[in-house]
């Protein structure tokens, strides 16, 4: 399965958090785990008081926590002293406006420094922060910021201009909204962060909130229907902490970067919380990918940990292929990277040895999701490394295969139990649940919740395999969600989209292999009567896709089908649709409708 | 080929990917892909299709070279010309 296993020398082992793997699996709890941290009085545990303050009361409010690198390569340092009274003022700022504990906070913002004090600030008012990516569009901003009632939103000029104004009356939850930075022009019912800051206490008194009482909201795809919220706890921390330090290697004194964005869930429990619950120092960068910017930053920020994305990774080996001459690396001085991680999607063996022998680390691939909190399986820095494999399940995890049905979900017996496979053969990747970051529920949908569970396991919807020494590895998607750039995208939130347009008749929308992306957006539509196929209108659905959904969900590509493959019932086939698009043969397509009858 | 023609060619390339770009809100030499929001999937294939049509060889160090459609279009007629 694995072309060439990446052997790590016994230096490695001695300086890395998780040395012993098979002993810290048999000895590791989660009660130790929590016993690391503060907590605070009464029993409350609160992210933002373990993640900021807990730092400054022990003496290292001194210490860099965040270096804000800008668009125009400006940096600017925020220690834990400073974040911790900037995250002060923001919940002065939100009790002021009577913005209380469980009340939701959004936050529709690129990676600029304001951004940290308002998420810390949301959980030390003991308020749940729900993080939105700024490439969405209108239509999934609105729609999450009504499923998650949204009561404050922090944004700024351009994006609540671009995404919020004009479907500001379909949120009448919504009562303040927060611009931070420069604002130009007038708009009713907005506030400006830096007035309110200005006029807000740097200090507060974190409120002690319960372990399980909820502190994030993060959202996701499903096969069907809206987006899911997925809710997360303050016990949630005591996981982010425990496996930045087994799965990231991560030590108080590494220059950290997580390039993924806090919209998305690696950016908010790996690109705010874990590095500072564990003391580090964090580089954020608020622009956007580009080969040089990046190795310009781990070089000139000295960044020793970095994880990032498999997209990433594929973006950089074009820039700086394995066979051409390997300047642009060489250029920059890299020497105080030491690990690499990466999450989103599998990542190829490939990209793992050209990271081994261009940047000189090998790339070390886990595998978590929105619901887990936290990373379940890595590839560790102790421990060889399977290229191609998720890795082993984190001390504290209990993963398994689990059989499935012909309908592809999780075989159950009469008795509702489970079968559970042996080394070697495909099924459904299983959790056990009972780890602190593991969600709560999805927001609103218990029917959805439900249906995450079988027989005392949590079902991931992802199919795996497992060699006979743990190592997993990913063979696919359980079901119709599409993974691109490490996101995951609903086809149903797209093909709703599309069915918007007067012309669309029907949508099915499938994930086209890429080779950098993992996958793309597709679209296959069929028209009504009266409208004509043609680059025109190809044209059209694109922009009006695109203007709804944003870059980061609409389709890239759209092609036209009269016939698409249904169902008896009339739902369309993604699965032939996939399968098409691929060349494989379509399977079993007994329950289809035939189209020439 | 003329800076003209390349400023159409770039343009044209855009549209394929944000078919409604609108250029007139756009000046020459402004920033183009936060006003348009190219993300960088969207880069990435912009530059394919450019180098496609153009046969003009774009690396990674060119990028920086490629921010407002003026400086897209410079880099155009002066690398075809050679």
């Amino acid at each position: 399965m694995c072309p060439e296993v990446i052997h790590k020398d016994a230096d490695a082992a001695r300086a890395a958090n998780l040395r012993d793997y098979e002993q810290a699996c048999r000895s590791f709890s989660w009660q130790r785990a929590r016993a690391e941290l503060a907590g605070m009085p009464g029993g409350g545990l609160n992210i933002a008081f373990e993640a900021v303050d807990r730092h400054v009361e022990q003496g290292r409010g001194e210490k860099v926590a965040l270096r804000c690198v800008g668009r125009d390569d400006s940096v600017l340092n925020i220690t834990y002293g400073q974040l911790a009274a900037q995250s002060a003022q923001f919940a002065n700022v939100l009790k002021a406006l009577g913005v209380g504990r469980s009340d939701r906070v959004f936050t529709l913002l690129g990676r600029c420094p304001q951004l940290y004090a308002v998420a810390l600030g949301t959980l030390k008012n003991g308020s749940v922060l729900c993080p939105l990516f700024a490439a969405f569009g209108p239509e999934p901003v609105r729609q999450r910021m009504q499923l998650g009632d949204a009561k404050v939103l922090v944004t700024n000029e351009a994006l609540y201009m671009r995404r919020v104004e004009a479907n500001r009356g379909r949120l009448p939850g919504l009562e303040h909204v927060v611009l931070v930075g420069p604002v130009a022009g007038e708009h009713p019912g907005t506030m400006r962060y830096d007035e309110a800051m200005a006029a807000a206490d740097d200090r507060f008194a974190t409120v002690p909130t319960d372990p399980q009482d909820m502190a994030l909201l993060h959202f996701t795809s499903g096969t069907t229907g809206t987006p899911k919220g997925a809710v997360h706890v303050h016990e949630a921390v005591v996981a982010h902490y425990a496996t930045a330090g087994f799965a990231l290697d991560l030590h108080p004194d590494d220059v950290y970067w997580c390039t993924a964005d806090p919209g998305w869930v690696t950016g908010t429990s790996y690109g705010i919380i874990a590095p500072l619950a564990r003391g580090a120092t964090m580089v954020v960068d608020e622009g956007e990918f580009d080969a040089r910017r990046w190795y310009r930053i781990l070089a000139e920020q000295r960044v020793s940990v970095w994880y990032t994305a498999p997209t990433a990774i594929r973006m950089l080996m074009r820039a700086t292929p394995q066979a051409g001459p390997d300047e642009l690396p060489g250029r920059f001085d890299l020497s105080a990277l030491r690990f690499i991680a990466s999450v989103g999607e599998p990542l190829n063996p490939r990209a793992v040895l050209w990271g081994r022998d261009v940047l000189g680390l090998p790339v070390h691939d886990n595998w978590w999701q929105t619901e887990t909190g936290a990373i379940m399986i890595a590839n560790f820095a102790a421990c060889e490394i399977r290229p191609g494999s998720m890795g082993r399940v984190l001390p504290g995890v209990e993963a398994a295969v689990l059989a499935r049905g012909e309908d592809g979900r999780v075989l159950l017996d009469a008795q509702g139990r489970v079968t559970v496979l042996d080394a070697g053969a495909e099924g459904e990747l299983a959790l056990r649940p009972g780890w602190p970051s593991m969600f709560r529920g999805y927001l609103h949908d218990d029917a959805r919740y439900a249906a995450c569970f079988a027989d005392g396991w949590y079902l991931t919807g992802d199919l795996v395999s497992r060699d006979r020494d743990g190592w997993f590895w990913f063979v696919g998607r359980g079901d119709d969600v599409i993974k691109s750039a490490g996101h995951l995208i609903g086809p149903f939130e797209v093909e709703s989209a599309l069915m918007e347009h007067p012309a669309v008749a029907e949508a099915g929308v499938i994930g086209r292999p890429d080779p950098v992306a993992g996958e793309v957006v597709k679209a296959l539509v069929s028209l009504k009567i009266g409208f004509a196929a043609g680059p025109d209108l190809e044209a059209e659905l694109l922009a009006f896709a695109r203007r709804r959904l944003g870059p980061a969900v609409a389709p890239r590509e759209i092609a036209f089908d009269q016939n698409l493959p249904k169902t008896r019932s009339g739902k369309i086939m993604r699965r032939v649709l996939r399968a098409r698009e691929r060349g494989l043969p379509e399977g079993d397509v007994s329950t289809m409708e035939d189209l020439r009858s | 080929m003329t800076r003209d023609e390349a400023l159409d060619l770039v343009r044209d390339a855009i549209r394929r990917i944000v078919p409604d770009a609108d250029f007139t809100a756009l000046g020459l030499d402004d920033p183009y892909r936060d006003a348009l929001e190219l993300d960088s999937l969207d880069f990435l294939t912009l530059v394919e299709t450019v180098t496609k049509r153009t046969g003009v060889r774009i690396d990674e160090d060119d990028y920086p070279k490629l921010t407002t459609l003026s400086a897209f279009a410079d880099f155009l007629t002066q690398n075809a010309a050679r």
